[in-house]
């Protein structure tokens, strides 16, 4: 029954991995342009970056998913399961990263940028190969805390109709009537992948602290 | 304007989910923290199995989705024989979610607390249950509500998740409108404009509350 079980809900594996790391990968892209905005010294510019985090921040991921794969297609915009659940992970993720992005830079201490000013580099050069090596360092850890939190949202993906580990499970259940055994074999899989991407981090998290000669 | 009269329309449809809604967050609030307590307190206990339950209650509220614990318990529940409603299973399902998140704060607060202060208290003859409760606990407690309250903000918003299950919360209020009147962008926007404004308002309250806690250290 378990192998039976598990055959059926793990056909979900892929697709929880794809939207979770489309969702980071295109959302930790816009956080970058979000952070470097909410930087910038265009004062408009900073309060629209800004506005934007808080505001996609407090509204809940299953309303954001509503409204677009619900609310988009009256305006003639039809999205695929799929796709609606990446862009609404998106947003999500682009303000959460740049809060994340945030946390890092202010962890450089200024004297790195003074330095790099007195010996005469750009502030491109400075900012690509100066403060991000390090701020990226930093925010390593919160990132894989991060990616593993987005992991369990996408099961809301479920909610849409993409075919995920927590969509199969919910059919597992209806057929077979085995709810219990159906969603322990659910939760199973989303532990052991976070546990995996929590292993990872730390690897290269310890791989990087040693390039810097930190531990 | 148009879409303003539209949505004060909707609105005293809206109104029940919202307080379904705000019930469902209080009370995994009222029985969520306590549970998270009791779990931070059990793993600091010196029993051995105390530890193992509190850790299996904590990783599996922490590990799982909270979408995945919503339907574990709506669709084995009633396969144990036990029958309840939807707004209960969903009560359930937030509060173990509650808890294990929340037993991390407390155990944060309690570990923040000095040693000194445990000591001075089994000087002062304050032991077990005494020195815990009146020495350890306010001062834990104190360190740990931020982030408490916090907690509390995603909670109300992970009340929308409810849906899933027909609790008929807000979520499920505005998918009846939806589906009666195809104005799906028009009364989602609506929704998300009340999590929004509910949300900034409980944050703003988080904020005075994290001030007044800090009351003691602005003096000096």
């Amino acid at each position: 029954m378990i192998t039976q079980l598990l055959t059926s809900i793990a056909q979900g594996v892929g697709l929880t991995l794809y939207v979770t790391g489309a969702s980071l990968l295109i959302g930790g892209v816009i956080g970058l342009v979000l952070v470097g905005a909410a930087r910038s010294p265009i004062a408009i510019i900073r309060t629209i970056a800004t506005l934007y985090i808080n505001f996609v921040r407090v509204i809940p991921p299953i309303t954001w998913l509503f409204l677009i794969y619900f609310g988009l297609p009256q305006y003639s915009l039809r999205l695929s399961t799929i796709q609606a659940a990446i862009i609404g992970f998106s947003i999500i993720a682009s303000a959460f990263m740049a809060e994340i992005y945030r946390s890092g830079l202010l962890s450089i201490p200024d004297g790195q940028r003074e330095a790099a000013h007195a010996l005469g580099l750009s502030p491109v050069t400075t900012v690509a190969h100066i403060i991000t090596p390090q701020a990226f360092r930093v925010a390593l850890p919160a990132i894989a805390t991060y990616g593993i939190g987005l992991l369990k949202d996408s099961a809301l993906a479920s909610t849409i109709g993409v075919r995920e580990i927590t969509y199969y499970a919910q059919q597992s259940a209806k057929q077979t009537h085995e709810g219990l055994l159906s969603f322990v074999v659910a939760g199973a899989l989303y532990i052991v992948i976070s546990l995996v991407v929590a292993l990872v981090a730390r690897r290269v998290d310890l791989t990087l602290r040693r390039k810097i000669g930190v531990a | 304007m148009d879409i303003l009269t539209q949505w004060l329309g909707w609105l005293p449809n809206l109104t029940p989910g919202l307080i379904v809604s705000l019930q469902l967050t209080g009370l995994s609030l009222l029985f969520g923290f306590p549970l998270g307590l009791l779990f931070a307190v059990m793993a600091a206990a010196k029993l051995a199995p105390l530890q193992w339950i509190s850790f299996f209650f904590v990783e599996i509220g922490r590990g799982l989705p909270a979408l995945v614990l919503l339907y574990l318990l709506y669709f084995s529940l009633p396969d144990a024989g036990i029958t309840l409603t939807s707004l209960t299973t969903a009560i359930i399902a937030l509060t173990w979610n509650t808890g294990a998140y929340a037993s991390e704060y407390f155990r944060a607060g309690l570990a923040a607390v000095p040693l000194g202060q445990k000591e001075a208290a089994l000087t002062s003859g304050l032991r077990g249950w005494t020195g815990f409760r009146f020495i350890i606990l306010p001062q834990a407690l104190r360190i740990s509500t931020p982030p408490l309250a916090g907690l509390a903000v995603l909670v109300f918003q992970g009340s929308a998740l409810a849906f899933v299950i027909a609790v008929p919360e807000l979520m499920s209020k505005a998918f009846e409108i939806g589906s009666i009147t195809f104005e799906y962008l028009s009364v989602y926007t609506l929704t998300a404009v009340i999590y929004g404004s509910l949300t900034l308002v409980f944050l703003g309250l988080v904020r005075l509350l994290e001030q007044r806690l800090g009351r003691h250290l602005q003096r000096n």
